[in-house]
């Protein structure tokens, strides 16, 4: 049985882990190779790699860094974060991606998935989506630009579109959950996980252990992602899968 | 010298990183006349066994690794690699592949477990005496995978991983033959370690 997957994920900016995080006890705070180490150290079983550069030349820093990730990492790891065209996948990848991630430029262009695929394999070609629940439309809606815009598309209907295009894993990520720390959106990660055939990133919300262990049954969720929790040492990785592996969870 | 046949099939940087990492040098190569030269070769690659084929054949490298592999020289395949070792696959249509191991390869069924098989599972060791298996804890692997392998014998079996009922063939290995459904260089201290027993051989078909 396959176990269930704990993920940090990076926020890298100009190719430095950006600022406002503190990772106090570890020499260099902001390198994102260290970062990796570290997290692979304590049994991280993915890592994901957010590029939030502004600049051309911090783009073209990420790709040094994904190559001296790979160079250290023997774990897989996604990199997600300005990806628009077949042309940004190919030199993420070369560097030594085993996925990319893709948001905005898959909605605004759902082709890219499947061309993606085609290329690399849907292995390679995560989804990741943003989604906020509207209340008087009793439904998620998808957001883009990194959740400024809402967008009219309907996050299940868009999750199994994004599948039938050849993605081969979806990162969902609730807005309504994501830095309230008081747990992951199960509902809607439920939701997804029951519409499509791919495994499902729940992401957003995680405050504690016990909520890990919540949308991985009631959200039936294949992975989880965390930030901040892990980044502000409110957990770790190694304490969060030891929790899991004595409520009877299938773990690493 | 380890060879890494490079056939335009997926990311090969992660199995060379890996490798460096265990102080091995390494080169990647679509020639058989470069390949022909290294001490132990490997053969990586992720998409489709079909397209796998037709860039084997391309650069008649299937030729190659049949001759490579019947004369006994070491050869490691990971993920599509493993597959094509064998004798056909029902991806994309039936086709053809290496006919060096004995079997099929066929989709998981749908509907009772996602697909693909992605993500870490356990492997189950059939045959713990392997050499690749020597000081390797019978722990998680990192597969990802949509098509398996329908071993005819039994005895190339030497790790699976229960995948929803299914035994999914991990580790087979005949003779100088040796191969991973899972991406050993992705899948830490356990496959790193399996990686640095097939690197650390000795000699020359040694392994019977």
């Amino acid at each position: 049985m396959l176990t269930k997957r704990i993920i940090p994920c990076l926020d890298v900016k100009e190719g430095r882990v950006v600022k406002g995080v503190q990772f106090v006890n570890l020499r260099d705070a902001g390198d994102p190779v260290e970062l990796a180490a570290f997290y692979d150290e304590q049994g991280a079983d993915e890592l994901v790699f957010l590029d939030i550069s502004a600049s051309h030349e911090g783009r073209e820093t990420m790709v040094d860094v994904v190559e001296e990730v790979a160079g250290t990492l023997a774990i897989p790891f996604t990199v997600g974060g300005g990806i628009n065209t077949l042309e940004d996948m190919k030199r993420i990848l070369r560097a030594g991606a085993d996925k990319v991630s893709l948001n905005t430029a898959a909605v605004t262009r759902p082709e890219l998935i499947r061309e993606g695929a085609d290329f690399f394999g849907s292995q390679c070609i995560v989804v990741a989506i943003d989604a906020k629940w509207d209340d008087t439309l009793s439904s998620w809606f998808v957001y883009t630009h990194g959740g400024r815009r809402k967008t009219e598309r309907d996050v299940i209907t868009w999750a199994q579109e994004a599948v039938s295009q050849g993605a081969g894993e979806l990162l969902v990520t609730s807005m309504d959950e994501d830095g309230e720390k008081q747990g992951f959106d199960e509902a809607l990660t439920k939701k997804v996980s029951e519409a499509v055939s791919v495994p499902v990133i729940a992401s957003g919300g995680a405050g504690n252990q016990q909520h890990f262990y919540d949308v991985f049954t009631n959200g039936k969720a294949d992975a989880a992602l965390a930030a901040s929790i892990f980044h502000y040492r409110e957990t770790s990785v190694a304490e969060v899968k030891k929790f899991l592996r004595e409520k009877g969870l299938e773990i690493r | 010298m380890i060879g890494i046949i490079d056939y335009g099939m997926g990311n090969l940087h992660s199995v060379t990183k890996a490798l460096e990492r265990l102080g091995h040098r390494c080169f990647l190569s679509e020639k058989p006349h470069e390949l022909e030269k290294a001490t132990q070769l490997i053969l990586p690659g992720v998409g489709s066994f079909k397209d796998g084929m037709i860039e084997l054949e391309k650069r008649q490298l299937d030729v190659f690794i049949k001759d490579w592999a019947e004369k006994g020289n070491p050869l490691l395949g990971i993920c599509l690699g493993m597959q094509l070792l064998f004798e056909k696959s029902e991806e994309n249509g039936l086709s053809n592949g290496l006919n060096l191991l004995p079997g099929h390869v066929t989709r998981f069924k749908e509907g009772a477990y996602k697909i693909p098989h992605m993500g870490w599972n356990r492997l189950t060791f059939n045959d713990p005496t392997h050499p690749i298996l020597h000081d390797v804890p019978e722990g998680y692997v990192y597969f990802v995978h949509s098509y398996f392998v329908n071993a005819k014998e039994r005895d190339v079996l030497v790790a699976t991983a229960d995948y929803g009922g299914e035994q999914v063939p991990a580790v087979v290995a005949k003779k100088s033959v040796w191969a991973t459904q899972f991406h050993p260089e992705k899948s830490s201290e356990v496959g790193m370690r399996m990686l640095r027993n097939y690197v650390n051989q000795k000699g020359v078909a040694t392994y019977e």
